[in-house]
């Protein structure tokens, strides 16, 4: 590609929309996923993309109702409540308790999308209208669209954000955190909405059905590398900016889709990455195992010592 | 307001405190108060309540009966919980994301309606993990270390707030003796500091010198509560047998695992 061809993508106005969607989803996605991942609910965004596409069919069932040009006007709002609500139920069903949680999803995976195809052929639309929100129609973000997508992240950026360490402490250990008199229902609460606000916002990039590989495929690339939990979310951000702009910027040469492709382009990206890591991840220095034995005493005796000195040791208590 | 009112009350007050979970009783009727700079003991068989009472004093699960007060307040968001440092039996089973040491004490800085950091957060986590001992595994994760590093973690996330009140899930299962040393070492210095202890123990073992108090539960119920049911003097050892089988006892060992051989 020259430079001409960049300028012209750069100034389409349908572009410089689709790019800015791009980069704001990428960057606020991985951030939710990073809690979804450490709370063990990787596949929470699925189950809340499914709900999310009868929320889209109901909004386009009030649209035609209320005669809205275009009918599809309330299908955000509506996938914005419907997400909303399916996330608290989800945890709310996990908060009781992991065996019939995993039951729950499911029946909200099919119950969603069920719902959805149901509901958009009462509303006198066709599944053909579903297709764009299963799988993402980056290229027609409207102006509108992007308000929505902007706020929606600002939202979700700046609590993921702004109490991270909080929603860390609740996401790492739950029982401490209420021992803290953390409010931990709360707390799980928000991340269930922030991850669903994620879902409605990521629709439009890459679809409800991949949209949890939005969240959680930048933070499995970045925690393969990342030592900490900060440093994970942070590489998973920009993990996601890149793989979605890089996308979206493929499927402007190319008659591909772009949700399809910015997932695939994470996948690939994951793969290589784990590929690498042994031969890229800085070794770790070698260790004493057990540094609070003896280590002192032998400190500055050489190998051969401490051999001996160690061998004896454990026979003490052996009986 | 209410700071003449703390200082006399007891740290803990828990009355007829009754736990039922998945509609089994855990706990029924248990009643107990700890004065300030009491070191109190949990004592048990597995499966007696031990933990769930704990859980239940922090209000980490919900009590069916009575009520539970700490440092004069109710349970709830209005107790006093930058005083309460508690101390779970080990970390969750890993999580995916990896979280270093620093970022779990740091971590232990929030409470109550304290949802962001305070000034200086990573100096005093820092100054926590460097009280036990881990100053060189600040930013090493969590998951790569070894049963009693996590436990010194858990401890730092616990002391990083400077608790009055530091509650032990039974802090030396499974840890290495030197380890079990060390935490005995870190719990003497809270007491004689005027920490009021409460720790869950399997057997007194090591502990047995700093404890003032024991309190046993049988089937969910206070069966004991008072002197702890130990040999005095230099029996203070788990493993001494109380039949007096040797004539002129030994200084007290060091180790609970020295007097095992002494046996037939």
């Amino acid at each position: 590609m020259t430079t001409d061809q960049v300028v012209e993508m750069l100034t389409s106005p349908l572009m410089q929309r689709a790019l800015l969607a791009a980069v704001l989803v990428g960057a606020a996605a991985p951030v939710v996923g990073t809690f979804l991942v450490q709370r063990r609910m990787a596949l929470m965004g699925d189950g809340i993309g499914h709900v999310a596409l009868t929320g889209v069919a109901l909004g386009w069932l009030v649209g035609s109702w209320a005669n809205l040009v275009p009918q599809d006007a309330l299908a955000v709002p509506g996938a914005v409540v419907a997400a909303v609500i399916g996330s608290v139920v989800i945890e709310l069903v996990r908060e009781r308790g992991r065996t019939s949680g995993d039951l729950a999803l499911a029946l909200m995976f099919y119950g969603g999308i069920a719902g959805g195809v149901l509901l958009i052929k009462v509303a006198g639309g066709t599944n053909a209208n579903l297709i764009s929100y299963l799988f993402g129609s980056i290229s027609t973000v409207s102006t509108t669209d992007l308000w929505w997508t902007a706020g929606l992240a600002a939202v979700v950026l700046g609590v993921g954000l702004g109490l991270r360490t909080a929603l860390f402490a609740v996401s790492h250990d739950e029982e401490f955190a209420r021992a803290s008199g953390l409010p931990v229902r709360v707390l799980s609460m928000l991340v269930a909405t922030i991850a669903a606000l994620t879902v409605t916002i990521a629709m439009r990039v890459v679809g409800l059905l991949l949209v949890s590989a939005l969240m959680i495929v930048p933070v499995a690339i970045a925690q393969l590398y990342a030592r900490s939990f900060g440093r994970t979310m942070a590489a998973a951000s920009i993990t996601g900016v890149v793989v979605s702009v890089v996308g979206l910027v493929l499927t402007y040469w190319q008659d591909i889709p772009p949700g399809a492709t910015i997932v695939v382009l994470a996948v690939l990206v994951y793969a290589v990455a784990a590929a690498l890591r042994p031969v890229l991840r800085r070794p770790q220095p070698v260790r004493d195992p057990h540094p609070d034995m003896v280590d002192d005493v032998l400190l500055a005796d050489d190998d051969v010592d401490e051999m001996c000195v160690d061998a004896p040791d454990p026979a003490a208590p052996g009986r | 307001m209410s700071a003449s009112v703390a200082a006399e009350a007891p740290v803990v007050q828990a009355d007829g405190v009754g736990v039922a979970l998945g509609g089994q009783h855990i706990l029924s009727g248990v009643d107990l108060s700890v004065a300030s700079g009491e070191v109190l003991a949990l004592l048990g068989a597995n499966g007696s309540g031990k933990s769930t009472l704990v859980r239940a004093l922090l209000g980490v699960v919900p009590t069916s009966t009575g009520s539970v007060h700490l440092f004069g307040a109710p349970l709830g968001p209005s107790a006093p919980w930058s005083r309460i440092g508690y101390v779970p039996q080990r970390l969750p089973a890993a999580a995916g994301v990896p979280s270093t040491a620093l970022e779990v004490v740091m971590s232990g800085l929030l409470h109550g309606r304290t949802l962001r950091l305070p000034h200086g957060a990573r100096r005093r986590a820092l100054g926590a993990l460097a009280e036990v001992d881990l100053t060189d595994r600040v930013h090493q994760r969590v998951q790569d270390m070894s049963g009693g590093q996590q436990q010194r973690v858990l401890i730092a996330r616990a002391l990083v707030r400077r608790p009055d009140l530091l509650v032990l899930d039974e802090p030396t299962s499974g840890i290495d003796i030197p380890t079990q040393a060390t935490f005995v070492d870190t719990v003497a210095r809270l007491r004689d500091a005027g920490t009021t202890i409460v720790v869950i123990l399997h057997e007194l073992g090591p502990f047995a010198p700093l404890i003032d108090r024991a309190v046993v539960l049988r089937h969910g119920r206070v069966v004991h509560d008072g002197a702890p049911p130990r040999p005095r003097g230099d029996h203070a050892d788990d493993h001494h047998d109380h039949t007096h089988a040797h004539p002129d006892p030994e200084p007290p060992p060091t180790g609970p695992t020295l007097s095992v051989e002494v046996g037939p």
